[in-house]
């Protein structure tokens, strides 16, 4: 076993985590979920923000994760609100069904 | 840094907790995996000298995204699609060949540069980063000095966000037509 961890494992963990966020993109079809795989992904880059940050000594990726978390918040609000509208309109969430820019 | 067992350790939460949210029928249990991977990489950013950060993620992340989440599958109700065909073994094969195929590529990739040890960043230990000041005093003082103008533009977006909420969710009391 190495003796200590590297930048490099970290950018594995990252990795990991985000094919897994673009699996739950790709796969699942309820909305919320792909909704969640999106915050996932956006997580793993974070995490490799700060690492960086860490590895190169330099606060800018912590700043920049707080931004990234800033946009992320908006972004969620903004498709729940947009997940409402339209489950009260077409009463499903499945985004298969969801194939008209005039629902 | 972090020792290399408890690194695998939450490793090995993290990615389960991801796969737990990715394959679970229901969309509360996901938003619950969400997160359980949400604190693991809190405790992270915590090894990484990231205190502040780390705080943010708990409470931003983990208190008010994903209550958010919980709240729009309760008042939907749509814990589970309402077709019978569960989502993942639907009718678009294509999705899941076009997955697996991201994933070996990604997987390869990241393996490939590990392995090589490439990327021209990794094998050195971090030494920059040991004398980090990273408290929340420093973060800011980063923040409002060099950041000043994304900052308030990040104002301006969340405005945005606001009103986009409020328009969307808006219906009129009469006549039963959206806004």
């Amino acid at each position: 076993m190495p003796s200590a961890v590297t930048i490099n494992w970290y950018i594995a963990l990252s990795g990991i985590l985000f094919v897994i966020g673009a699996l739950g993109v790709l796969l699942r079809r309820n909305a919320i979920i792909l909704f969640m795989s999106v915050e996932l992904m956006l997580n793993s880059a974070n995490l490799l923000f700060v690492a960086f940050a860490r590895h190169l000594g330099d606060l800018d990726g912590q700043v920049l994760v707080f931004f990234v978390i800033t946009v992320a918040a908006a972004e969620v609000a903004v498709g729940l609100a947009l997940i409402v509208a339209i489950f009260r309109t077409k009463k499903s969430i499945n985004i298969d069904e969801i194939n008209l820019l005039k629902g | 840094m972090i020792h290399p067992i408890p690194f695998i350790l939450l490793a090995a939460v993290a990615v389960a907790a991801a796969l737990g949210m990715l394959l679970s029928h229901n969309a509360v249990h996901s938003a619950l995996y969400l997160v359980l991977n949400f604190i693991t990489v809190a405790i992270f950013y915590l090894a990484l000298n990231a205190p502040f950060i780390a705080m943010v993620q708990i409470t931003v992340y983990a208190g008010a995204i994903v209550v958010l989440f919980l709240f729009v599958i309760m008042l939907l109700g749509a814990e589970r699609l309402r077709s019978a065909a569960d989502d993942v073994r639907g009718p678009e094969r294509l999705h899941r060949y076009t997955a697996l195929a991201l994933a070996l590529v990604l997987i390869g990739v990241v393996g490939y540069l590990l392995f090589q040890g490439g990327l021209g960043v990794g094998g050195t230990a971090a030494t920059a980063g040991a004398a980090l000041d990273a408290s929340p005093q420093a973060l800011g003082m980063e923040l409002f000095q060099s950041y000043v103008l994304p900052f308030q533009v990040t104002g301006v977006l969340l405005l945005a966000a606001i009103a986009g909420v409020v328009i969307f969710g808006h219906t009129k009391k009469r006549g039963g037509e959206n806004a």
